[in-house]
């Protein structure tokens, strides 16, 4: 048995259709995104999560619904596995009205706090200390509700990321970190950025779990996070979760793609988790392949439906221009 | 003459000093093989290898830092921050540490360091990518500021940054990369605190700021037409700030205009226009106006247009202001 089968092997045929369901979804979503960045209908850059919806999808399900969510630029999907509505999330990336921040934030910035999940940033690691915050809230609180927080391993190297981890062990804030090793941080690969193999040790200094695990073995992402939120729901504090995983071939549908070699490029093709997994869902599971096939039709439709919705509706008028910025 | 681009200018610039000078190292994040965010590095890893070509982690804090501290050490560091936007993370090294390190430490240190950093407007990119935050190193005395509008000003005001022995805060601008103008091949470099006088004129006198330049001859060419003569000035470095020719040409013209992207609040053109006050009062037939970037935060996506000054804005406002007085 895979590594993927035996993680796969607790979990039950309905969760794991979820699962796949909700990958698919992202991955024609984010698909669609580059499409009609491509057709100049996005305005500024877009930063697709394909090849790390098993990220997205495995650590968001493991949260109950009143927990929070944090999330990077590069966080369409952690967005929608949230339960976002592709709608307001396609119409915010074009800059639409009817957009989740009102077409005022763009690509870079989906939000929509009633699902709880408290925004995609744009600095990177800005909002580790934020998530924190967040979860410190919630610590003083008492709410029981567990902050999740997703950052790249380029977000790793900022300073942001070492000062939140000395305060969250210190403090035991009920925050679980998940960095998204996606091994680059635009051009920078991360041998030539990070001091040590694994992401995860860094915990280790500031005395609180660090673990590194697969990424795009969405069952042992779920998993790991589950463990790891039980923990900070029960007091036991914080917990650093790497997921290893990979990036779509470029950083940015803006950027340059070169500085990868070949065979770098093709390699998240081979890993990406949504063969992967439905290897295991019409292998061990059982599922009939017309099932995932209708899946994958309504994801595609869905998609579709998102980008009709955001082109139909119109771009954000000058009514907003000064809307929300005092409270 | 030759004419190369804004970007090709700034590469140039460093390249020749670094051909002359072993001891500059460049550091900040995708400056290697990927040649700077917005490629203005290209070729120089390749021709000075990856230990004065480097590429370090996401840390501009402790890059800013780590380029003080070779500074302090004899060498002379170059730091580029991917935005300026982002420049807020290495605030304490440049207005606690880097501007007043000479003085505190009584002569005994120099700090060689220019920090380069683009600016950018209308790319879409919204709130965190559309800055211009030129006013908070203004406020930092200790500092010298560069924001050159052409080509031919980025090189030669960049040569002279990099012989600096005191800290340089070199602004650039993203939508100026492309463009194009005349850059001798000669060696030459130019001098801070030296004004450009843009355009000749005897109405108004515009004081306009990196990318605003080339918006205020477009809108220059337009006023033309309606018998209204402007003059333009673009100041170059913001510190030491040329104020003489500001005065001298308000004298002239008895108007006033001051225009830049960054927010009109506390904007560098609120010092600007003071100076003229304080040099010029007696000869101004009407108020000072500023035309800058609305004060909110900008938005992402086609409603950008909204906060940025451009030439229609300042064409009108010059119009105004003739009506005025
Ligand atoms: C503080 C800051 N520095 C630099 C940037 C420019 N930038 C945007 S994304 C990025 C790479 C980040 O890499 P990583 O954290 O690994 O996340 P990934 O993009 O791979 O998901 C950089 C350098 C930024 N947005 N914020």
């Amino acid at each position: 048995m895979t590594d993927e089968a035996q993680h796969a092997a607790a979990v039950s045929p309905e969760q794991a259709l979820g699962w796949y369901r909700q990958m698919v979804h992202i991955r024609k979503f984010e698909e669609k995104v580059v499409e009609l960045s491509g057709r100049g209908l996005v305005s500024g850059s877009t930063h697709p999560c394909i090849a790390q919806e098993a990220v997205s999808v495995g650590c968001i399900s493991a949260l109950n619904a009143e927990d929070l969510v944090l999330a990077t630029y590069r966080g369409h999907g952690t967005f929608l596995a949230r339960g976002g509505d592709p709608k307001a999330a396609m119409a915010e990336i074009l800059c639409r009205e009817t957009g989740c921040c009102k077409g005022k934030g763009g690509s870079m910035h989906l939000c929509d706090p009633d699902i709880g999940f408290l925004g995609t940033n744009a600095i990177v690691a800005a909002h580790i200390p934020i998530a924190s915050g967040v979860a410190l809230a919630n610590q003083l609180k008492k709410t029981n509700r567990v902050t999740l927080c997703l950052f790249g391993d380029g977000a790793s190297c900022e300073g942001a990321f070492y000062e939140t981890l000395n305060m969250v062990a210190l403090w035991k804030v009920p925050v679980v970190l998940v960095c998204e090793n996606n091994g680059y941080a635009i051009s920078v690969p991360v041998k030539k950025s990070l001091s040590v193999p694994e992401i995860a040790t860094r915990a280790q200094g500031f005395d609180m779990p660090g673990i590194s695990i697969d990424g795009n073995d969405i069952a042992e992402v779920y998993e790991t996070t589950r463990r790891a939120v039980e923990r900070a729901r029960e007091g036991g504090g914080p917990t650093l979760i790497e997921c290893r995983t990979v990036r779509w071939e470029r950083h940015s549908a803006l950027s340059a793609g070169f500085y990868e070699s070949r065979e770098e490029r093709k390699r998240w093709q081979v890993v990406d988790p949504i063969p992967r997994f439905r290897t295991v869902l019409t292998g061990q599971m059982a599922v009939q392949a017309s099932v995932l096939e209708e899946i994958e039709q309504e994801a595609e439709e869905a998609a579709e439906d998102a980008a009709e919705f955001a082109i139909r509706s119109p771009l954000t008028g000058t009514a907003q221009l000064e809307q929300d910025i005092f409270a | 003459m030759r004419e190369i681009t804004y970007s090709q200018a700034i590469n140039e610039a460093i390249r020749e000093e670094m051909r002359r000078d072993p001891d500059i190292v460049l550091l900040g994040q995708d400056i290697g093989v990927y040649g700077g965010t917005f490629g203005v590095y290209r070729g120089l890893c390749e021709e000075f290898g990856e230990d004065r070509v480097r590429d370090g982690p996401l840390s501009e804090a402790a890059t800013a830092g780590f380029g003080i501290g070779l500074a302090v050490a004899g060498m002379r560091a170059i730091v580029e921050i991917e935005f300026m936007d982002f420049s807020p993370l290495i605030l304490d090294a440049v207005a606690n540490q880097a501007s007043k390190m000479r003085y505190f430490f009584g002569g005994k240190v120099k700090v060689p360091l220019v920090l380069r950093m683009p600016s950018a407007s209308k790319l879409g990119l919204g709130a965190q990518h559309s800055q211009s935050l030129e006013s908070w190193f203004m406020h930092t005395p200790g500092l010298l500021i560069a924001m050159p509008s052409t080509p031919y000003d980025a090189k030669g005001l960049l040569k002279t940054a990099v012989r600096q022995d005191n800290p340089v805060i070199f602004i650039e601008h993203v939508r100026l990369y492309a463009t194009k103008g005349e850059v001798p091949g000669e060696e030459y470099r130019l001098p801070f605190g030296s004004a450009r006088i843009v355009r000749e004129g005897s109405d108004v006198t515009v004081v306009a700021i990196a990318m605003m330049v080339q918006e205020a001859v477009q809108a220059a060419g337009e006023l033309e037409k309606e018998g209204i003569s402007v003059e333009i000035i673009d100041p170059r470095t913001l510190a030491p700030l040329d104020g003489e020719t500001i005065v001298e040409s308000v004298k002239k013209t008895g108007r006033m205009v001051v225009t830049h992207e960054a927010y009109r609040t506390a904007g560098v053109g609120a010092e600007i226009g003071q100076v003229a006050l304080e040099g010029a009062f007696d000869y101004l037939v009407a108020p000072i106006r500023r035309v800058a970037g609305k004060d909110q935060p900008i938005p992402a996506g086609p409603l950008q247009d909204e906060v940025f000054p451009d030439r229609d804005k300042l064409a009108a406002a010059i119009r105004d202001l003739m009506e005025e007085g």
